[in-house]
């Protein structure tokens, strides 16, 4: 046998001891995600209603934006600025993750579900020996307890996950799914300098290689989108989806079943496959609403849907549904638009 | 070298229709299969067997009908098998999963552990990080392609958002793998036969010297509170009037934006 290890597993912590909402704050040669943003969102209003303060926890190489996260909602923020954290590796990550949570017992514990937080926060939850729940939707307190919200079955259900007994309660949430907190710069907060101490790592980045999509960038930081589905009929139809995304200053999304047509790339897909997206508005034209195309766009603020059959399913999200065909109602639409752009 | 596969089984994610009714799933008349990340995986292991040497053992925790899967892995090459089965197994999240293989797996040699990236009924990607942190192991998560193996050392590309990086190891690993890395061979006539007669060896409680209380639903800290369908908000807000009018009304809408 080549490793032989002890793995004990120990009784449920008193729940009582442990307070505050964490987010971890992910950051990529010193700028942070913008899912961080959106944790710092959703931990402050989980916080107020578990009466608890919020505090970020920062790991960079770099002196860096950790007054901003106090302008974001955090009450404090837990930074370490350390050599080792200028690449992403697991190990020294969930160490000194796992280290500050032992310290200081939060009760609950968010991070971003992105290839990053996906990797190095299992670690964390199993050297804890607690719940982890992966790429949450919708975050809800119920008489103290967290309930976590997620996709499973590759979209087609959702599943209320629940972490009684033991803590913390630990998730990770999907970009795109939650909604920044209000920035201000009026916010007092506490920045505490966390020490790296000394951390093992056995594996070790040799190069990183960037390769970023720009349509994929502006899909989710996009105000305005215009998604098309398999009622366009041919990939010909996306011309007339993109001239109205770019009437309105927007991009051009679509359901799965585009993609899988072939009518268009796969980074332009919304849903639990692809990218979930919260604009302002978002047009999804010709798209019959499967649940997985659901669950990545139901939170933008305005939906418009243009569907020629009643009875489709997206026309339940929908806060202006129009029942038509794609071909004539898009058409006037970019005609009655640029009218009025004139006048 | 010695090499784990943790495959699981799964029902094929395509089939599954919710009742609506109920907001359960209707699982009646759907097929099981292996999980498809978990293909690549095997392919992996097989292609490193074939350069370097060695054995490679597939895994899985599952009922006893997951021997199918096990057997359908021999066929596609892989050396031996374990089933790791038990009614105490039962309910479990992901903690507990992982548990229940880094025991199992603490009985086998290994120099690496392959597992899919996740597996397409939970979608969680928990488990692979899980095992290798139980097992006191670094793993690498999102390997789309393996640069260079060593008998000390490996080599990788990880996938990230914004491109790949390039991350060495030392060995024992645990890889989590994305469908990216390679085309999972087909099973050969010779392998199907092979998988027919083959012995599958069973693991259970005590076999991996687990507690009842540290596994399957007992071991695990969360609780599935309940399961829905999507289709919970009903806006539906409608236009009325001609086309033509429901467009004005779309048109003024956009502006005030």
């Amino acid at each position: 046998m080549r490793t032989v290890v002890k793995v004990e597993r120990c009784r449920p912590p008193d729940t009582s001891e442990y307070k505050g909402v964490w987010v971890f704050v992910e950051q990529r040669d010193g700028s942070i995600s913008s899912v961080a943003y959106e944790l710092l969102g959703a931990g402050r209003r989980l916080a107020n209603e578990l009466k608890t303060h919020l505090s970020a926890v920062l790991f960079s190489s770099t002196e860096d934006e950790a007054e901003e996260l106090i302008n974001w909602g955090a009450d404090k923020v837990y930074h370490c600025s350390s050599p080792i954290f200028k690449d992403f590796n697991d190990e020294p990550y969930s160490q000194l993750l796992f280290n500050l949570i032992e310290l200081h017992k939060p009760e609950v514990v968010l991070a971003g579900a992105t290839p990053i937080g996906r990797s190095f926060i299992p670690r964390v939850a199993a050297r804890l020996k607690t719940g982890l729940t992966a790429d949450c939707t919708t975050l809800e307190i119920d008489k103290g307890n967290l309930l976590q919200i997620k996709p499973a079955f590759g979209g087609n259900i959702m599943a209320t996950i629940l972490c009684p007994d033991h803590r913390p309660q630990i998730a990770t949430v999907r970009p795109g799914a939650m909604k920044r907190g209000e920035y201000s710069l009026d916010r007092k907060g506490e920045i505490i300098p966390v020490s790296a101490g000394n951390l093992a790592c056995r594996t070790r980045v040799v190069a990183t290689i960037k390769e970023v999509s720009k349509c994929m960038v502006n899909l989710q930081e996009a105000d305005v989108i215009v998604a098309g589905g398999r009622g366009l009929g041919d990939a010909k139809g996306f011309k007339i989806i993109e001239e109205l995304a770019r009437l309105l200053g927007g991009v051009v999304g679509a359901s799965r079943a585009a993609v899988d047509e072939g009518w268009i790339p796969y980074n332009r897909q919304v849903g639990q496959t692809g990218k979930t997206v919260c604009p302002k508005v978002y047009i999804a034209c010709g798209i019959s609403g499967a649940a997985q195309h659901l669950v990545g766009m139901q939170s933008s603020d305005i939906i418009i849907v243009i569907n020629k059959n009643p009875d489709a399913t997206i026309f339940d999200v929908a806060t202006h549904g129009i029942v038509g065909d794609v071909y004539k109602v898009v058409p006037l639409l970019i005609k009655k638009l640029k009218e009025a752009k004139v006048e | 070298m010695n090499i784990i596969v943790c495959i699981k089984q799964v029902p094929n994610t395509e089939e599954i229709k919710i009742d609506t009714e109920t907001n359960t799933l209707m699982r009646e008349g759907v097929s099981s299969i292996i999980n498809p990340y978990d293909l690549h995986s095997i392919e992996a292991a097989l292609q490193i067997r074939e350069k370097m040497g060695g054995t490679v053992i597939a895994i899985t925790m599952g009922p006893p009908q997951a021997e199918d899967a096990l057997r359908a892995a021999i066929s596609m090459g892989v050396d031996d098998v374990r089933l790791i089965s038990d009614r105490a197994f039962a309910g479990a999240d992901t903690l507990s999963t992982s548990y229940t293989l880094c025991k199992a797996i603490e009985k086998l040699r290994y120099d690496i552990i392959f597992c899919g990236k996740q597996a397409i009924d939970g979608d969680t990607a928990q488990v692979g990080p899980e095992v290798a942190e139980f097992l006191n192991i670094p793993h690498i998560a999102y390997v789309k392609k393996i640069d260079n193996i060593t008998t000390e050392s490996i080599k990788v590309h990880r996938l990230l958002d914004d491109g790949y990086d390039v991350v060495e190891s030392s060995l024992p690993v645990l890889l989590t793998v994305v469908r990216e890395l390679n085309l999972p061979r087909l099973p050969s006539l010779k392998g199907k036969m092979t998988a027919k007669k083959a012995v599958v060896v069973k693991m259970d409680l005590n076999a991996i010297g687990a507690e009842e209380k540290d596994v399957g639903l007992k071991g695990s800290p969360t609780k599935v509170k309940d399961i829905f369908s999507i289709k919970a908000k009903t806006d539906r807000r409608m236009l009325q009037g001609n086309i033509e009018e429901q467009v004005d009304i779309l048109v003024q809408e956009l502006f005030s934006q």
